[in-house]
């Protein structure tokens, strides 16, 4: 159990895949305008976070590793297809946010309608290949997947979410009129991301 | 006139549902098809590469080449002949395994460690090691008959994936004479500096074990003393506190009871015979 | 009256000023990274040091170019509902075919950039472009928009990694271009500049710089 609290406060605080590895930053930039807009996007890559580091990981170890094809047949015991993970991930991870753009536009349509056109752009955050592909290297079991999954994406949407309330704060400042918008935007993530660092320091 | 200004995507009805599995399935077959063809059109070379690539590290470690040197494959089989010996050592026990037994220096150290029936589950420890290999491979470099160094391989959970390196150390089974990491998943410019000749030369001359003989070589924050008053510390990594950490957490690993501990035991007890 | 560039009407120009525009456009006016907001993650991870940069920029420029060559040849067959998903597996495709030679060529190169090449699959650039421009162009715009765009990215991303190597470290592509004072020199190198939050301040100065120059560029509220 500690085991599993300890992987949920590492993925969220001290391995904040958008602040700690700077995954996902397009997205992060362009959604964090207004506070709805970003705990959307939050909420919707907590869900696909959530469902696809477990189902990817169950594919790899089932399809992708060597000797994982044995099921198949002694003759395909040898075969080694990890260098297809970067495509089963991707076609998984694209799938599922069809799936789940499916499932919130036919049960909280007014969700759908707030989050638009970032609902089918997850597919392409940096945040949800990059949970998968750690998930592989650092060979998670499938309930570590799940916890893994469920953690970096609400790191991720705390992250977002926090940056949306100090824009909104910001849009009543003084900006530099070259600064004003996307300018400012990195430095205050930079600041972000800085204050972040402290938590690298912690070990669990 | 509506017709000539249709596209032909229309004209084909392209959203129909049997035409969309079908083209579905000939793009996969397509990428599948490039992807498999490169990778395995590739793989000699690579594995070619790999392996040239960890032996020139084990002569480096050794201090026998110089981390920018250009070596071939021949030059790497030349130095290997004249100063270096590949033995397979079983890990618990601390024992060589005979070397007529088995051609050690083609021992592929990582296979073994993911095929069940060479490897078991490691000990819970902070490295984030999984399985352990039974045998590993030890190099002993000699000059003249005498052996010079002990190159050892190690291996460890860094911060975007594992770290693999060869640490070596001088007769005693204590001092270090060099170490090099030459695969890992690091931050370019952070992380990555593991592999950085001039970081790994402060590693010259530290001592691993303490008077216990616990292995107790660490990687601290800040930069440390000389090591002939420091030993057991090495200077930080600038901004790559989870790479250092993880760096002292494998070494600790593999220098104690779980990993090569027995064997350097033995080692210096004279109880190895070579 | 066909929109779209290059069809119908007389046989188009190799490179007339409409190609030059897709071409140049992206390098400062409609700069992928500082206005678009497109491929930030790998800016900021990757700028430490001018050569990896330079690798990076490289896989990209290719990547793109055959990406959207690609997209742009089956633009016409692709279902609608999976078109996303075909440009993506045609990607990472790409992008696992570069790291692959990659790693049978620049072996040494290959190891330090393992992961970021894999995130070139996912970068917003490559695939926004694809979307964006390639699924509704012929083939010949599609590749110069890709190698425009992919030639903006680099461009960032060798300024970016130029100012922190320099700054960081005093050195440029591995040369020690500012004497440290550790050697006996001058320059003091700043920390700071190795660690990825600086690459946010230094587009965030670069942004504010190359607003003031060319003020058209300033977001309208």
């Amino acid at each position: 159990m500690e085991h599993f609290i300890n992987l949920m406060v590492r993925a969220i605080f001290l391995e904040n895949l958008a602040l700690a590895y700077f995954l996902g930053m397009c997205s992060y930039l362009a959604c964090s305008k207004k506070m709805e807009t970003a705990f959307g996007l939050g909420l919707a890559v907590v869900f696909v976070q959530t469902l696809t580091v477990p189902l990817n990981n169950v594919l790899m170890r089932s399809l992708l590793d060597e000797g994982a094809l044995a099921w198949l047949g002694p003759a395909f015991a040898d075969i080694d297809l990890r260098f297809l993970s970067f495509i089963l991930f991707i076609a998984v991870i694209a799938a599922a946010v069809q799936i789940v753009e499916m499932t919130i536009d036919r049960f909280m349509p007014a969700l759908y309608n707030s989050l638009g056109v970032f609902l089918p752009l997850i597919a392409v955050n940096c945040v949800i290949l990059g949970g998968s592909l750690f998930m592989q290297e650092r060979d998670y079991t499938v309930t570590e997947s799940v916890v893994f999954g469920f953690g970096s994406g609400f790191g991720f949407a705390l992250a977002i979410v926090a940056l949306a309330a100090i824009r909104e704060k910001l849009s009543y400042s003084d900006v530099p009129e070259g600064l004003k918008g996307l300018g400012i935007t990195f430095i205050v993530v930079g600041l972000m991301s800085m204050a972040f660092m402290v938590f690298s320091g912690i070990q669990l | 006139m509506a017709e000539a200004t249709r596209t032909r995507a229309e004209r084909r009805n392209v959203n129909a549902p049997g035409y969309t599995v079908r083209f579905a399935l000939v793009v996969c077959l397509a990428c599948a098809a490039v992807v498999a063809v490169a990778a395995v059109l590739l793989e000699p070379r690579q594995a070619a590469n790999a392996r040239l690539y960890m032996e020139k590290n084990v002569l480096i470690a050794a201090g026998l080449a110089q981390p920018g040197d250009a070596l071939s494959i021949a030059d790497v089989d030349a130095l290997f002949e004249r100063y270096v010996e590949a033995r397979l050592v079983d890990l618990q026990a601390g024992e060589l395994v005979p070397e007529n037994a088995v051609d050690a220096r083609a021992f592929d150290q990582r296979a073994a460690r993911n095929d069940p029936a060479t490897s078991r589950l490691a000990p819970t420890n902070k490295a984030g090691i999984h399985r352990l290999p039974d045998r590993a491979v030890v190099y002993f470099i000699r000059r003249d008959d005498a052996v010079e160094q002990l190159v050892l391989a190690v291996e460890g959970l860094g911060m975007w994936g594992t770290m693999y390196g060869f640490v070596s150390l001088d007769p005693d089974a204590n001092t270090v004479g060099g170490l090099t990491y030459y695969e890992h998943r690091e931050t370019p410019g952070l992380g990555a500096e593991v592999a950085s000749p001039v970081w790994q030369r402060v590693w010259q001359g530290r001592k691993i074990y303490d008077d216990q003989w616990q292995a107790r070589i660490t990687v601290i924050k800040g930069i440390a003393g000389d090591p002939e008053d420091d030993p057991l510390r090495v200077d930080g990594l600038t901004g790559a506190t989870v790479t250092s950490n993880a760096v002292t957490n494998l070494m600790q690993f593999w220098l104690g009871p779980h990993g090569y501990g027995p064997f350097l035991d033995r080692f210096r007890e004279g109880e190895a015979e070579i | 009256m066909s929109t779209v560039i290059g069809t119908g009407g007389p046989a188009p120009i190799a490179f007339g000023p409409k190609e030059r525009a897709i071409l140049t456009d992206p390098l400062v006016a409609n700069n992928p990274i500082t206005v678009q907001m497109l491929g930030v993650c790998s800016a900021l991870a990757i700028t430490t040091g001018v050569d990896n940069a330079l690798v990076m920029s490289v896989g990209v420029i290719l990547v793109a170019m055959v990406a959207s060559l690609a997209v742009s040849l089956i633009r016409d067959r692709t279902p609608t509902a999976i078109r996303i998903i075909v440009q993506l597996a045609i990607i990472a495709s790409l992008v696992t075919v570069f790291d692959q030679v990659l790693k049978a060529t620049f072996y040494e190169i290959s190891l330090e950039l393992s992961v970021f090449v894999g995130l070139i699959i996912t970068n917003c650039m490559v695939l926004g472009r694809a979307e964006g421009f390639a699924m509704q162009n012929p083939p010949y715009p599609a590749v110069l928009d890709a190698l425009g765009n992919a030639l903006g990215y680099a461009l960032i991303l060798i300024i970016v990694a130029a100012s922190r190597e320099l700054l960081g470290a005093g050195k440029l592509l591995g040369y020690q271009v500012l004497p440290l004072t550790t050697d006996g020199g001058w320059f003091e190198p700043n920390g700071l500049m190795l660690l990825p939050p600086s690459a946010l301040f230094v587009i965030g100065l670069l942004i504010w710089a190359m607003r003031t120059w060319w003020p058209e560029l300033v977001e309208k509220d």
